[in-house]
């Protein structure tokens, strides 16, 4: 019997262990949260039930079934408060994958070191917010902190909240917030009519065929409209303003790079904003074990998911940012390869499909150069380590060195705690004047070989530990 | 739903079981609760784990990202400053 190990319980996640079950395989399911159902169905905690849970989420009934049939199956082993920090690479076998089991960021937490006969990653994006001035005050919120913070505890991160970025997800972040109560101000999305309509428009057969999706993105469409919330497109927010909090950001309107219109600046009044400019995927974990990743930073798979590595293979928005239902047909897919098994053509249909969408979604929302324009050299490019823009540009001049790793020491940009998630894409391209990612210093911010910050004192224990265990 | 109290920098606040620490902070209408090296305010960000933005010390223990620990009844949260330069 093949053992398959998946990391991350999220859609994909969850879909790969399902599929790897009915293929025979024994299961271990690691999740670093305390439940599953990963970024899309984030929930209220089993404490603290909501018997109106079902009206926060798509697709809540086929939740409950995945995890229903997860937990209550013998053959499968779903570990939460599982996190895994890092992998070891093996020649002729699939890495051994180390975890601390316990609270996030706790101390004294079990360790555990499983060795799979395939492993499955699927641990999802987080998401990418280009910088601008005043970014960092607090009141300034990725959107996805707003939709966590609303479905995962009910919690509104303001009172009258503006969402801003690019692409279809601000859309049920705004819907997250309704039905919290707060007061949506207005969203702002950076794409223009003619970027919208060439990402959208042509081949419109293609929609059909993900009608599923596009079914959910008009019925926010349609919230949007009975709460006469203004959508505007071709405009950004290029500044936020207050002093230990924001109270108030500047929208401008865009030319079709993205660059602000002189002269378009107006002024609203928020007292929190959203911004989202798209995802990236989390590959610390792929990267580790010596996967390929393509220019974008997704894991580049074939048509069965598996990565450059034997044994290895990837699903959901670490393969490329697609949403739920690739997600889903990516996991599936994948659980079944891992497990020796065929995918069924329903998943490979689904996948086609899903995979059509995605390109849409990338030509109509991705981001264009010009948002270089509103980025000042007063602006706070890492968070972490407060390095300004100008700091970097200056850097960049003085050492006559574009190459990254060289800037990072020079100006600590991307050092600090979050090694980089948060500022490595926006650094490379302010650096490299493109938006592909490494073009000169393949992969560096990527490069994180401890996925997650452990303990010194931990990693002393489990290194006199050992307790390697076969998957199960 | 349990009503819950932790302590940040001495002060009793309330809230309720399975709330996030950070999710405490901001339902008590807290913003930020951390400096950087240059004293600029933190608090959420990513909300997801992955900024490091909202860190405070739990009991003791610093560098905990208070987005993604749930607030337990009694907790100590102290705030927290980065290394000035
Ligand atoms: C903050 C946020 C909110 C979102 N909300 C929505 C929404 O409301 N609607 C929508 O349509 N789309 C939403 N998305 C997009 C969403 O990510 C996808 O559509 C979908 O959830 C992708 O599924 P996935 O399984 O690929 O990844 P995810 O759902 O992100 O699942 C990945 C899982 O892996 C776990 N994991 C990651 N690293 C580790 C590790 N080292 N050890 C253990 N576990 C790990 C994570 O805890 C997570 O549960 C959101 C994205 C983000 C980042
Ligand atoms: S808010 Fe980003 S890690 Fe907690």
């Amino acid at each position: 019997m093949t053992e398959v190990l998946v990391v991350g319980g999220g859609p994909a996640g969850m879909a790969a262990a399902l599929a790897a079950r009915r293929h025979g395989a024994r299961v271990v399911l690691l999740e670093a949260g305390d439940d599953i159902g990963g970024q899309y169905w984030r929930h209220l905690p089993g404490g603290r039930a909501d018997p109106g849970e079902r009206l926060w989420h798509h697709g809540w009934d086929r939740f409950l079934a995945m995890r229903d049939e997860l937990l209550g199956d013998d053959g499968c082993e779903v570990v939460t408060g599982a996190h895994v920090w890092s992998v070891e690479r093996r020649d002729g076998a699939p890495p051994l994958v180390h975890v601390f089991v316990g609270e996030p960021d706790g101390q004294g937490r079990e360790p555990r070191t499983l060795d799979p006969a395939a492993l499955v990653l699927a641990t999802g994006a987080y998401e990418r917010t280009l910088p601008f001035p005043g970014w960092d005050l607090p009141g300034v919120f990725t959107a996805g902190a707003a939709q966590a913070l609303a479905k995962g505890e009910r919690v509104a991160v303001g009172r009258r909240v503006l969402v801003a970025g690019a692409g279809p997800f601000l859309l049920p972040v705004v819907a997250g917030l309704l039905r919290i109560g707060a007061e949506v101000a207005g969203v702002i999305e950076a794409a223009g009519p003619a970027q919208l309509a060439g990402g959208w428009a042509p081949r419109p057969w293609q929609l059909i065929a993900a009608r599923r999706k596009a079914g959910e993105l008009a019925g926010y469409a349609r919230q949007l409209a009975a709460h006469r919330i203004p959508y505007r497109t071709g405009a950004a927010v290029v500044a936020a303003h207050g002093t230990d909090r924001v109270e108030a950001v500047t929208v401008a309107r865009l030319t079709r790079d993205w660059t602000p219109v002189p002269g378009t600046g107006r002024r609203i009044e928020a007292d929190a904003v959203c911004v989202s400019h798209g995802f990236v995927p989390r590959t610390e974990l792929a990267l580790a074990a010596g996967c390929a990743v393509g220019v974008d930073g997704a894991v580049t798979v074939d048509e069965r998911q598996r990565t450059s590595v034997p044994g290895v293979l990837t699903a959901g928005e670490l393969t490329g940012i697609g949403g739920v239902d690739l997600a889903l047909a990516e996991g599936e897919i994948a659980g079944s390869v891992a497990s020796g098994g065929v995918p069924a053509p329903g998943a490979v249909r689904e996948r086609a499909v899903f995979r059509k969408f995605a390109a849409r979604l990338a030509a109509a929302h991705g981001i264009r150069p010009g948002w270089r324009a509103w980025v000042d050299d007063d602006t706070v490019v890492c968070r972490c380590e407060d390095v300004t823009a100008g700091a970097l540009r200056r850097a960049a001049e003085l050492t006559g060195s574009r190459g990254l790793r060289s800037l990072k020491l020079t100006t600590r940009a991307g050092l600090g705690l979050c090694q980089g998630r948060t500022c490595g894409r926006t650094v490379e391209s302010m650096l490299t004047g493109s938006n592909e990612p490494g073009l000169l210093d393949p992969g560096r911010t990527a490069h994180r070989p401890i996925a997650i910050p452990v303990r010194l004192g931990e990693l002393a224990a489990s290194t006199r530990t050992s307790n390697r265990e076969d998957v199960p | 739903m349990t009503g819950i109290h932790i302590e940040v920098d001495g002060e009793r606040i309330a809230g309720l079981a399975g709330q996030s620490i950070a999710g405490l902070l901001l339902a008590d209408g807290r913003v930020a609760w951390r400096r950087t090296r240059t004293g600029r305010p933190r608090g959420v960000f990513c909300g997801i784990g992955a900024c490091f933005d909202c860190l405070v010390t739990v009991n003791g223990l610093r560098d905990v990202r208070a987005c993604q620990r749930r607030a337990v009844d009694g907790d100590k949260v102290d705030l927290q400053e980065d290394d000035r330069d």
